[in-house]
Protein backbone atom coordinates (compact mmCIF):
# COMPACT_ATOMS: atom_id res chain seq x y z
CA UNK A 1 0.00 0.00 0.00
CA UNK A 2 2.55 2.74 1.27
CA UNK A 3 4.73 1.30 -2.03
CA UNK A 4 1.75 2.41 -4.55
CA UNK A 5 3.36 4.74 -6.04
CA UNK A 6 -0.57 6.00 -7.55
CA UNK A 7 -1.60 5.99 -3.40
CA UNK A 8 -0.06 9.63 -3.71
CA UNK A 9 -2.74 10.97 -5.70
CA UNK A 10 -5.47 9.62 -3.75
CA UNK A 11 -8.36 12.13 -2.62
CA UNK A 12 -9.22 11.94 0.85
CA UNK A 13 -12.26 13.59 2.65
CA UNK A 14 -11.39 15.68 5.75
CA UNK A 15 -14.50 18.03 6.38
CA UNK A 16 -17.60 15.50 4.35
CA UNK A 17 -19.95 18.15 2.62
CA UNK A 18 -22.91 16.82 0.42
CA UNK A 19 -25.36 19.79 -1.27
CA UNK A 20 -28.17 18.57 -2.91
CA UNK A 21 -26.54 14.65 -3.40
CA UNK A 22 -23.30 16.09 -5.05
CA UNK A 23 -20.27 15.44 -2.80
CA UNK A 24 -18.40 18.78 -2.11
CA UNK A 25 -16.25 17.21 0.29
CA UNK A 26 -13.53 19.63 1.65
CA UNK A 27 -10.66 17.12 0.89
CA UNK A 28 -7.02 16.83 0.69
CA UNK A 29 -7.26 18.17 -2.68
CA UNK A 30 -8.95 20.77 -1.65
CA UNK A 31 -6.50 21.25 1.77
CA UNK A 32 -3.98 22.05 -0.31
CA UNK A 33 -5.49 24.61 -2.73
CA UNK A 34 -5.71 26.73 -0.21
CA UNK A 35 -2.60 26.35 1.11
CA UNK A 36 -1.49 27.19 -2.64
CA UNK A 37 -3.70 30.07 -2.62
CA UNK A 38 -2.04 31.13 1.05
CA UNK A 39 1.08 29.95 0.15
CA UNK A 40 1.49 32.03 -3.02
CA UNK A 41 -0.73 35.32 -1.98
CA UNK A 42 0.96 35.31 1.52
CA UNK A 43 4.48 35.46 -0.07
CA UNK A 44 3.69 38.16 -2.80
CA UNK A 45 1.89 40.39 -0.22
CA UNK A 46 4.34 40.04 2.71
CA UNK A 47 7.19 40.44 0.53
CA UNK A 48 6.07 43.83 -1.41
CA UNK A 49 4.96 44.95 2.08
CA UNK A 50 7.86 47.08 2.63
CA UNK A 51 7.27 49.00 -0.92
CA UNK A 52 10.73 49.65 -1.06
CA UNK A 53 12.08 51.75 -3.65
CA UNK A 54 15.11 49.60 -3.58
CA UNK A 55 13.59 46.14 -3.62
CA UNK A 56 15.38 43.56 -1.56
CA UNK A 57 15.64 40.03 -2.50
CA UNK A 58 12.25 38.93 -1.50
CA UNK A 59 10.92 41.42 -2.97
CA UNK A 60 13.09 41.46 -6.44
CA UNK A 61 11.76 37.99 -6.33
CA UNK A 62 8.08 39.20 -6.33
CA UNK A 63 8.77 42.11 -8.56
CA UNK A 64 10.52 39.55 -11.18
CA UNK A 65 7.97 37.45 -11.36
CA UNK A 66 5.35 40.47 -12.29
CA UNK A 67 7.94 41.47 -14.79
CA UNK A 68 8.35 37.79 -16.48
CA UNK A 69 4.71 37.27 -16.92
CA UNK A 70 4.17 40.74 -18.33
CA UNK A 71 6.67 40.99 -20.81
CA UNK A 72 5.58 37.33 -21.96
CA UNK A 73 2.06 38.61 -22.17
CA UNK A 74 3.19 41.72 -24.24
CA UNK A 75 5.10 39.54 -26.17
CA UNK A 76 2.47 36.99 -27.01
CA UNK A 77 -0.63 39.08 -27.17
CA UNK A 78 0.79 42.09 -27.44
CA UNK A 79 -0.33 45.04 -25.31
CA UNK A 80 -4.05 44.64 -26.52
CA UNK A 81 -3.54 41.66 -24.25
CA UNK A 82 -2.44 43.23 -20.94
CA UNK A 83 -6.19 43.07 -19.86
CA UNK A 84 -5.27 39.64 -19.07
CA UNK A 85 -2.43 40.06 -17.29
CA UNK A 86 -4.45 39.64 -14.05
CA UNK A 87 -5.38 36.54 -15.32
CA UNK A 88 -2.33 34.92 -16.59
CA UNK A 89 -0.62 36.26 -13.70
CA UNK A 90 -3.12 34.65 -11.21
CA UNK A 91 -2.88 31.30 -13.69
CA UNK A 92 1.09 31.10 -13.37
CA UNK A 93 1.58 31.75 -9.82
CA UNK A 94 -1.05 29.30 -8.98
CA UNK A 95 0.06 26.45 -11.21
CA UNK A 96 4.01 27.48 -10.04
CA UNK A 97 3.42 27.25 -6.14
CA UNK A 98 0.99 24.17 -6.45
CA UNK A 99 3.58 22.18 -8.29
CA UNK A 100 6.19 23.77 -5.92
CA UNK A 101 4.06 22.98 -3.07
CA UNK A 102 3.78 19.11 -4.18
CA UNK A 103 7.48 18.19 -4.34
CA UNK A 104 7.44 18.39 -0.12
CA UNK A 105 7.51 14.88 0.69
CA UNK A 106 3.33 13.85 2.05
CA UNK A 107 2.06 16.81 0.30
CA UNK A 108 -0.82 16.68 -2.09
CA UNK A 109 -0.02 17.55 -6.20
CA UNK A 110 -3.24 19.04 -6.98
CA UNK A 111 -1.74 19.88 -10.38
CA UNK A 112 -1.64 15.81 -10.77
CA UNK A 113 -5.21 16.02 -11.17
CA UNK A 114 -6.65 15.77 -14.86
CA UNK A 115 -9.98 17.91 -14.10
CA UNK A 116 -7.76 20.22 -12.13
CA UNK A 117 -5.82 21.26 -14.87
CA UNK A 118 -8.36 20.24 -17.22
CA UNK A 119 -10.59 23.34 -15.32
CA UNK A 120 -8.14 25.78 -15.68
CA UNK A 121 -7.29 24.90 -19.12
CA UNK A 122 -11.09 25.14 -19.90
CA UNK A 123 -11.41 28.98 -18.23
CA UNK A 124 -8.11 29.39 -20.39
CA UNK A 125 -10.10 28.53 -23.83
CA UNK A 126 -13.83 29.77 -22.07
CA UNK A 127 -12.02 33.16 -22.36
CA UNK A 128 -10.34 33.09 -25.70
CA UNK A 129 -13.66 32.27 -27.24
CA UNK A 130 -16.22 34.92 -25.12
CA UNK A 131 -13.64 37.96 -25.26
CA UNK A 132 -12.98 36.79 -29.09
CA UNK A 133 -16.81 36.79 -29.66
CA UNK A 134 -17.16 39.28 -27.99
CA UNK A 135 -14.77 41.65 -29.34
CA UNK A 136 -14.94 40.57 -32.89
CA UNK A 137 -18.55 39.28 -33.26
CA UNK A 138 -17.99 36.40 -35.87
CA UNK A 139 -14.72 38.12 -37.45
CA UNK A 140 -13.68 35.82 -34.68
CA UNK A 141 -14.00 32.94 -36.98
CA UNK A 142 -11.20 34.33 -39.08
CA UNK A 143 -9.33 32.88 -36.50
CA UNK A 144 -9.90 29.34 -38.31
CA UNK A 145 -9.22 30.73 -42.00
CA UNK A 146 -5.22 31.47 -42.71
CA UNK A 147 -4.67 33.95 -45.21
CA UNK A 148 -3.33 32.79 -48.24
CA UNK A 149 -4.18 29.40 -49.22
CA UNK A 150 -5.37 28.21 -51.84
CA UNK A 151 -9.41 28.00 -52.28
CA UNK A 152 -9.10 24.16 -52.71
CA UNK A 153 -7.26 23.27 -50.01
CA UNK A 154 -9.25 25.71 -47.79
CA UNK A 155 -11.46 23.27 -46.62
CA UNK A 156 -9.09 21.13 -45.02
CA UNK A 157 -6.79 23.94 -43.83
CA UNK A 158 -9.97 25.13 -42.26
CA UNK A 159 -11.15 21.49 -40.52
CA UNK A 160 -7.18 21.23 -39.50
CA UNK A 161 -7.54 24.64 -37.59
CA UNK A 162 -10.61 23.85 -35.98
CA UNK A 163 -9.35 20.34 -34.92
CA UNK A 164 -6.33 21.75 -33.21
CA UNK A 165 -8.48 25.08 -31.67
CA UNK A 166 -10.82 21.94 -30.31
CA UNK A 167 -7.75 19.96 -29.23
CA UNK A 168 -5.83 22.80 -27.02
CA UNK A 169 -7.52 21.95 -23.58
CA UNK A 170 -7.16 18.93 -24.29
CA UNK A 171 -3.04 19.44 -24.66
CA UNK A 172 -2.93 22.14 -22.43
CA UNK A 173 -4.48 20.17 -19.82
CA UNK A 174 -2.95 16.94 -19.93
CA UNK A 175 0.33 18.72 -20.68
CA UNK A 176 0.58 20.21 -16.89
CA UNK A 177 -1.07 16.70 -15.50
CA UNK A 178 1.09 14.10 -16.93
CA UNK A 179 4.36 15.69 -16.31
CA UNK A 180 3.46 16.29 -12.72
CA UNK A 181 2.01 12.67 -12.24
CA UNK A 182 4.84 10.82 -14.43
CA UNK A 183 7.23 13.12 -12.14
CA UNK A 184 5.95 12.20 -9.35
CA UNK A 185 5.31 8.44 -9.68
CA UNK A 186 9.33 8.42 -10.76
CA UNK A 187 10.13 9.71 -8.14
CA UNK A 188 7.93 7.12 -5.51
CA UNK A 189 9.23 4.07 -7.71
CA UNK A 190 13.32 5.15 -7.78
CA UNK A 191 12.99 5.98 -4.18
CA UNK A 192 11.06 2.77 -3.32
CA UNK A 193 13.92 1.12 -5.11
CA UNK A 194 16.22 2.25 -2.27
CA UNK A 195 13.66 1.52 0.53
CA UNK A 196 13.24 -2.54 -0.90
CA UNK A 197 16.80 -3.18 -1.95
CA UNK A 198 18.43 -1.73 1.17
CA UNK A 199 16.28 -4.19 2.98
CA UNK A 200 18.13 -7.25 1.15
CA UNK A 201 21.52 -6.68 3.17
CA UNK A 202 24.95 -5.62 2.62
CA UNK A 203 24.92 -5.93 -1.20
CA UNK A 204 21.20 -4.80 -1.29
CA UNK A 205 22.36 -1.44 0.36
CA UNK A 206 25.47 -1.18 -1.93
CA UNK A 207 22.78 -1.72 -5.09
CA UNK A 208 20.44 0.67 -3.96
CA UNK A 209 23.15 3.94 -4.12
CA UNK A 210 22.33 3.78 -7.71
CA UNK A 211 18.24 4.02 -7.33
CA UNK A 212 19.31 6.70 -4.62
CA UNK A 213 21.22 9.11 -6.54
CA UNK A 214 18.48 8.46 -9.32
CA UNK A 215 16.27 10.13 -7.16
CA UNK A 216 18.33 12.97 -6.23
CA UNK A 217 18.93 13.46 -9.76
CA UNK A 218 14.90 13.64 -10.54
CA UNK A 219 14.07 15.51 -7.66
CA UNK A 220 16.35 18.16 -9.25
CA UNK A 221 14.66 17.60 -12.63
CA UNK A 222 11.44 18.14 -10.74
CA UNK A 223 11.98 21.21 -9.97
CA UNK A 224 12.95 22.12 -13.06
CA UNK A 225 9.42 20.73 -14.11
CA UNK A 226 7.42 22.30 -11.74
CA UNK A 227 8.76 25.67 -13.10
CA UNK A 228 8.88 24.95 -16.40
CA UNK A 229 5.36 23.75 -16.88
CA UNK A 230 4.02 26.92 -15.12
CA UNK A 231 5.47 28.70 -17.54
CA UNK A 232 4.38 26.37 -20.24
CA UNK A 233 1.01 26.91 -19.40
CA UNK A 234 1.37 30.78 -18.86
CA UNK A 235 3.31 31.14 -22.49
CA UNK A 236 0.41 29.02 -23.84
CA UNK A 237 -2.54 31.31 -22.35
CA UNK A 238 -0.71 34.21 -24.30
CA UNK A 239 -0.40 32.27 -27.19
CA UNK A 240 -4.00 31.70 -27.35
CA UNK A 241 -5.19 34.88 -25.96
CA UNK A 242 -3.41 36.65 -28.80
CA UNK A 243 -5.78 34.88 -31.13
CA UNK A 244 -9.23 36.29 -29.16
CA UNK A 245 -7.19 39.75 -29.57
CA UNK A 246 -5.81 39.44 -32.87
CA UNK A 247 -7.47 36.95 -34.84
CA UNK A 248 -6.75 35.94 -38.23
CA UNK A 249 -3.48 37.78 -38.04
CA UNK A 250 -1.30 34.30 -37.91
CA UNK B 1 -4.42 -0.54 -14.68
CA UNK B 2 -4.41 -0.03 -18.15
CA UNK B 3 -7.64 -0.97 -18.42
CA UNK B 4 -8.65 1.00 -14.91
CA UNK B 5 -7.09 3.99 -16.77
CA UNK B 6 -8.57 3.66 -19.96
CA UNK B 7 -12.26 3.13 -17.99
CA UNK B 8 -11.50 6.08 -16.05
CA UNK B 9 -10.65 8.06 -18.88
CA UNK B 10 -14.10 6.98 -20.66
CA UNK B 11 -15.95 7.64 -17.48
CA UNK B 12 -14.14 10.92 -17.49
CA UNK B 13 -15.74 12.38 -21.15
CA UNK B 14 -18.48 10.65 -20.70
CA UNK B 15 -19.86 11.23 -17.03
CA UNK B 16 -17.26 14.07 -16.09
CA UNK B 17 -18.82 16.51 -17.75
CA UNK B 18 -22.02 16.34 -15.55
CA UNK B 19 -22.41 16.48 -12.50
CA UNK B 20 -23.26 13.23 -11.07
CA UNK B 21 -24.76 11.83 -7.66
CA UNK B 22 -22.05 9.89 -5.29
CA UNK B 23 -23.96 6.87 -5.48
CA UNK B 24 -23.58 6.26 -9.39
CA UNK B 25 -20.37 7.00 -8.51
CA UNK B 26 -20.18 4.50 -6.15
CA UNK B 27 -21.39 2.29 -7.97
CA UNK B 28 -18.88 2.78 -10.45
CA UNK B 29 -16.10 1.90 -8.23
CA UNK B 30 -17.08 -1.30 -6.64
CA UNK B 31 -17.18 -3.04 -10.30
CA UNK B 32 -14.28 -1.42 -11.22
CA UNK B 33 -12.91 -2.75 -7.38
CA UNK B 34 -14.01 -5.99 -7.81
CA UNK B 35 -12.27 -6.34 -11.38
CA UNK B 36 -9.07 -5.25 -9.69
CA UNK B 37 -8.41 -6.50 -5.82
CA UNK B 38 -5.93 -5.01 -3.74
CA UNK B 39 -5.42 -2.21 -5.58
CA UNK B 40 -5.30 0.58 -3.10
CA UNK B 41 -8.65 3.08 -2.69
CA UNK B 42 -11.19 2.24 -4.80
CA UNK B 43 -9.23 0.94 -7.73
CA UNK B 44 -9.64 3.63 -10.01
CA UNK B 45 -6.22 5.26 -10.74
CA UNK B 46 -6.68 7.85 -8.50
CA UNK B 47 -6.46 11.39 -10.44
CA UNK B 48 -9.27 9.75 -12.78
CA UNK B 49 -11.42 8.91 -10.01
CA UNK B 50 -14.36 10.84 -10.66
CA UNK B 51 -16.25 10.83 -7.36
CA UNK B 52 -14.05 13.63 -6.21
CA UNK B 53 -14.56 15.53 -9.68
CA UNK B 54 -17.45 18.03 -8.36
CA UNK B 55 -15.86 18.66 -4.81
CA UNK B 56 -12.33 19.49 -7.06
CA UNK B 57 -14.31 21.72 -8.93
CA UNK B 58 -16.01 23.71 -6.54
CA UNK B 59 -13.13 23.82 -4.31
CA UNK B 60 -10.87 24.82 -6.94
CA UNK B 61 -13.75 27.59 -8.18
CA UNK B 62 -13.57 28.90 -4.51
CA UNK B 63 -9.85 29.17 -4.59
CA UNK B 64 -8.51 30.04 -7.42
CA UNK B 65 -11.51 32.85 -7.39
CA UNK B 66 -10.29 34.04 -4.29
CA UNK B 67 -6.99 34.11 -5.79
CA UNK B 68 -7.37 35.69 -8.78
CA UNK B 69 -9.34 38.62 -6.90
CA UNK B 70 -6.06 39.10 -4.38
CA UNK B 71 -4.17 39.11 -7.39
CA UNK B 72 -5.87 41.95 -9.09
CA UNK B 73 -7.49 43.87 -6.52
CA UNK B 74 -4.46 43.95 -4.24
CA UNK B 75 -1.16 42.34 -5.28
CA UNK B 76 -0.62 43.37 -9.22
CA UNK B 77 -1.99 47.08 -8.27
CA UNK B 78 0.58 46.66 -5.35
CA UNK B 79 3.70 45.60 -6.97
CA UNK B 80 2.54 47.92 -10.66
CA UNK B 81 2.79 50.54 -7.93
CA UNK B 82 6.12 49.70 -6.90
CA UNK B 83 7.39 49.32 -10.20
CA UNK B 84 6.37 52.54 -11.31
CA UNK B 85 6.94 54.59 -8.55
CA UNK B 86 11.01 53.46 -9.27
CA UNK B 87 10.48 53.79 -13.09
CA UNK B 88 9.11 57.35 -12.36
CA UNK B 89 11.58 57.87 -9.91
CA UNK B 90 14.44 56.95 -12.09
CA UNK B 91 13.17 58.90 -15.10
CA UNK B 92 13.37 61.89 -12.33
CA UNK B 93 16.80 61.25 -11.26
CA UNK B 94 17.76 61.14 -14.86
CA UNK B 95 15.86 64.20 -15.77
CA UNK B 96 17.80 66.01 -12.74
CA UNK B 97 20.85 64.85 -14.10
CA UNK B 98 20.56 65.74 -17.37
CA UNK B 99 19.42 69.32 -16.00
CA UNK B 100 22.51 69.57 -13.98
CA UNK B 101 24.85 68.60 -17.07
CA UNK B 102 22.94 71.34 -19.06
CA UNK B 103 23.94 73.73 -16.38
CA UNK B 104 27.56 72.20 -16.34
CA UNK B 105 28.13 72.67 -20.29
CA UNK B 106 26.46 76.50 -20.33
CA UNK B 107 28.86 77.14 -17.47
CA UNK B 108 31.74 76.41 -19.37
CA UNK B 109 30.24 77.35 -22.14
CA UNK B 110 29.82 81.04 -20.77
CA UNK B 111 33.40 80.71 -19.08
CA UNK B 112 34.81 80.20 -22.67
CA UNK B 113 32.71 82.72 -24.26
CA UNK B 114 33.92 85.05 -21.49
CA UNK B 115 38.33 83.42 -22.07
CA UNK B 116 37.79 84.39 -25.45
CA UNK B 117 36.45 87.94 -24.97
CA UNK B 118 39.22 88.41 -22.15
CA UNK B 119 41.70 87.30 -24.52
CA UNK B 120 40.30 89.29 -27.26
CA UNK B 121 40.06 92.87 -25.22
CA UNK B 122 43.72 91.45 -23.76
CA UNK B 123 44.73 91.60 -27.62
CA UNK B 124 42.84 94.80 -28.62
CA UNK B 125 44.63 96.31 -25.82
CA UNK B 126 48.38 95.44 -26.81
CA UNK B 127 47.26 96.40 -30.40
CA UNK B 128 46.26 99.77 -29.31
CA UNK B 129 48.81 100.44 -26.95
CA UNK B 130 50.97 99.34 -29.94
CA UNK B 131 49.30 101.27 -32.49
CA UNK B 132 49.51 104.36 -30.38
CA UNK B 133 52.95 103.64 -29.36
CA UNK B 134 53.89 103.77 -33.50
CA UNK B 135 51.38 106.77 -34.00
CA UNK B 136 53.30 108.98 -31.31
CA UNK B 137 56.70 108.02 -32.59
CA UNK B 138 55.18 108.88 -35.45
CA UNK B 139 53.66 112.14 -35.04
CA UNK B 140 57.00 112.52 -33.07
CA UNK B 141 59.61 111.95 -36.04
CA UNK B 142 57.13 114.13 -37.83
CA UNK B 143 57.39 116.66 -35.70
CA UNK B 144 61.14 116.18 -35.56
CA UNK B 145 61.30 116.34 -38.94
CA UNK B 146 59.45 119.85 -39.75
CA UNK B 147 61.27 121.47 -36.87
CA UNK B 148 64.25 120.60 -38.70
CA UNK B 149 62.92 121.47 -41.81
CA UNK B 150 61.41 124.86 -40.50
CA UNK B 151 65.28 125.52 -38.98
CA UNK B 152 66.94 124.41 -42.18
CA UNK B 153 64.47 127.23 -44.02
CA UNK B 154 65.30 129.55 -41.86
CA UNK B 155 68.93 128.88 -42.09
CA UNK B 156 68.55 129.05 -45.78
CA UNK B 157 66.73 132.30 -45.67
CA UNK B 158 69.27 133.97 -43.25
CA UNK B 159 72.19 132.15 -45.86
CA UNK B 160 69.85 133.99 -49.04
CA UNK B 161 69.54 137.14 -46.53
CA UNK B 162 72.90 137.99 -45.61
CA UNK B 163 74.42 136.91 -49.35
CA UNK B 164 71.66 139.07 -50.91
CA UNK B 165 72.61 142.11 -48.47
CA UNK B 166 76.49 141.12 -49.18
CA UNK B 167 75.54 141.08 -52.46
CA UNK B 168 74.16 144.64 -52.02
CA UNK B 169 77.08 145.66 -50.29
CA UNK B 170 79.28 145.00 -53.31
CA UNK B 171 78.13 146.93 -55.49
CA UNK B 172 78.35 149.85 -52.61
CA UNK B 173 81.74 148.65 -52.09
CA UNK B 174 82.75 148.39 -56.22
CA UNK B 175 81.26 152.06 -56.39
CA UNK B 176 83.47 153.21 -53.42
CA UNK B 177 86.02 151.61 -55.00
CA UNK B 178 85.48 153.16 -58.11
CA UNK B 179 85.13 156.23 -57.36
CA UNK B 180 88.65 155.68 -54.95
CA UNK B 181 90.32 154.75 -58.19
CA UNK B 182 89.15 157.22 -60.29
CA UNK B 183 90.49 159.37 -57.86
CA UNK B 184 93.79 158.62 -57.51
CA UNK B 185 94.36 157.91 -61.48
CA UNK B 186 92.95 160.71 -62.42
CA UNK B 187 92.13 163.21 -60.34
CA UNK B 188 89.27 164.12 -61.07
CA UNK B 189 85.79 163.01 -59.30
CA UNK B 190 83.11 161.54 -61.41
CA UNK B 191 79.96 161.60 -60.54
CA UNK B 192 77.86 159.30 -58.72
CA UNK B 193 76.04 158.75 -61.57
CA UNK B 194 77.98 157.46 -64.22
CA UNK B 195 80.01 155.40 -61.48
CA UNK B 196 76.58 153.59 -60.46
CA UNK B 197 76.35 153.23 -64.27
CA UNK B 198 79.72 151.75 -64.63
CA UNK B 199 79.49 148.94 -61.96
CA UNK B 200 75.72 148.11 -63.19
CA UNK B 201 77.39 147.39 -66.72
CA UNK B 202 80.79 145.82 -65.25
CA UNK B 203 77.94 143.63 -63.21
CA UNK B 204 76.08 142.68 -66.12
CA UNK B 205 78.58 141.51 -67.69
Amino acid sequence: MSNDPTHQFLVNKIVPIEIGGIDFSFTNASLFMVATVGAAAGFLYLTTSQRGLIPNRMQSVSEMSYEFIASMLREGAGSGGMKFFPMVFSLFMFILTANLLGMFPYFFTITSQIIVTFALALFVIGTVILYGFYKHGFGFLKLFVPHGVPGVLLPLVVAIEIISFLSRPISLSVRLFANMLAGHITLKVFAGFVTSLSALGALGIGGAILPLIMTVAITGLEFLVCFLQAYVFAVLTCMYLNDAVHPGSH
Amino acid sequence: MFVTAAYAQQSTTTEGAEAHDAAAAGEVHTETGVAHEGEAGSGVFPPFDSTHFASQLLWLAITFGLFYILMSKVIIPRIGGILETRHDRIAQDLDEASRLKGEADAAIASYEQDLATAKSKGHKIADDARESAKAKANADRTAVEADLAKKISAAEDRIADIKAKALADVGAIAEETATAVVKQLIGGTVTKAEITAAVKASAGN
